[in-house]
């Protein structure tokens, strides 16, 4: 172990006398913040997993994926809360790690604040459409003829 | 150090695909033909390929997740870092092989 006093990063300390783009925040929010990375990433692990072993490696693999797959998966409750956790635990997560990422790279305020607002406005976007899609899918569209599951009336 | 590079492009690699992917299968609530005609595309063999590449840099980070979850919570952690590196890429290696064998043969093989 080295004897050296390392101070923390963005301490301002004659280490590190740059870092003035914030005063001390006393919210927790960044504690938050890294302990959800922590607990989703592991959530995330046996979601997006079984995912991929459902959607690649069974049956025929992606060659079965059509809207009649879809439309079987989602008639089941458990698929529905399977992708409604995958959804938002993923796009909270990634959009999280993103604004790191920002926050890391982008040295200039105005530049941080713009491409968070796109990130954020990007993310909610995607997680309400998501959302939507799972709660009001219809297996059996007024109309459609091609790709239904079987369990459609024929029309 | 490279390991956190390669955590950073996977992680931001994922993210895009995934905002793109919410918008493909939104395509369902358009019509079945949008949805399977937009799906198709993801069967040809680039796109396999495609599928492969995402599918290595995900199990990367999932399992170089778990070694930074590891590095912080557990004591020993840090001292480990770098055997638990070496686990985390012989268990890539370990479940990209049957992964890409399966895959590729479904991808390549036709029906
Ligand atoms: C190439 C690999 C992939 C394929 C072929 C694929 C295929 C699909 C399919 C067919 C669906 C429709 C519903 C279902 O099957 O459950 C879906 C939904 C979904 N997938 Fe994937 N997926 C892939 C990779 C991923 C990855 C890596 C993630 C996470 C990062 C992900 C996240 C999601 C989410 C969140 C939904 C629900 C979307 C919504 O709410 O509208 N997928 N995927
Ligand atoms: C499969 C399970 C996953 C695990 C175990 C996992 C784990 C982690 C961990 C532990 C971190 C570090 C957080 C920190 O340093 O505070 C992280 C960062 C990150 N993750 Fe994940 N993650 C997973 C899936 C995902 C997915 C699906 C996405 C994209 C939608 C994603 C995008 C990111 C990004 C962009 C970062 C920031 C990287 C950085 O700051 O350098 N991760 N992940």
């Amino acid at each position: 172990m080295s004897s050296n006093v390392i101070a923390s990063p963005r301490s301002n300390s004659a280490q590190s006398p740059w870092y003035k783009r914030n005063k001390a925040s006393h919210s927790s929010f960044e504690m938050f913040a890294w302990l959800f990375m922590r607990l989703s990433g592991v959530v995330l692990i046996v979601l997006i997993f079984g995912h991929l072993f459902v959607n690649l490696m069974l049956g025929q693999g992606i060659h079965a994926i059509d809207f009649g797959f879809v439309a079987g998966k989602w008639s089941s409750p458990f698929w529905q809360v399977w992708d409604l956790a995958m959804l938002w635990l993923a796009m909270l997560h990634g959009t999280n790690g993103v604004r790191t990422i920002i926050n890391d790279y982008a040295d200039r305020n105005g530049t941080r604040m713009t491409l968070k607002t796109i990130l954020y406005i990007a993310a909610g976007v995607i997680i309400v459409l998501g959302t939507l899609v799972i709660f009001t899918f219809d297996p059996c569209p007024a109309g459609a003829v091609t790709d239904l599951p079987s369990f459609c009336p024929v029309p | 150090m490279w390991s956190w590079v390669g955590h950073r492009i996977t992680g931001v690699v994922i993210f895009v695909f995934l905002l793109v992917h919410v918008l493909d299968t939104s395509l369902v609530r358009v019509s079945p033909e949008a949805y399977t005609a937009v799906i198709g595309a993801y069967k040809n063999p680039i796109m396999g390929l495609g599928e492969a590449a995402l599918v290595a840099a995900i199990v990367f980070h999932a399992f170089n997740g778990l070694r930074i979850i590891a590095i912080d919570f557990w004591k020993k952690g840090p001292k480990y870092q770098r055997q638990m590196l070496w686990t985390v890429l012989i268990a890539w290696v370990v479940v990209m092989v049957p992964f890409l064998i399966r895959h590729l043969s479904i991808v390549f093989g036709g029906h």
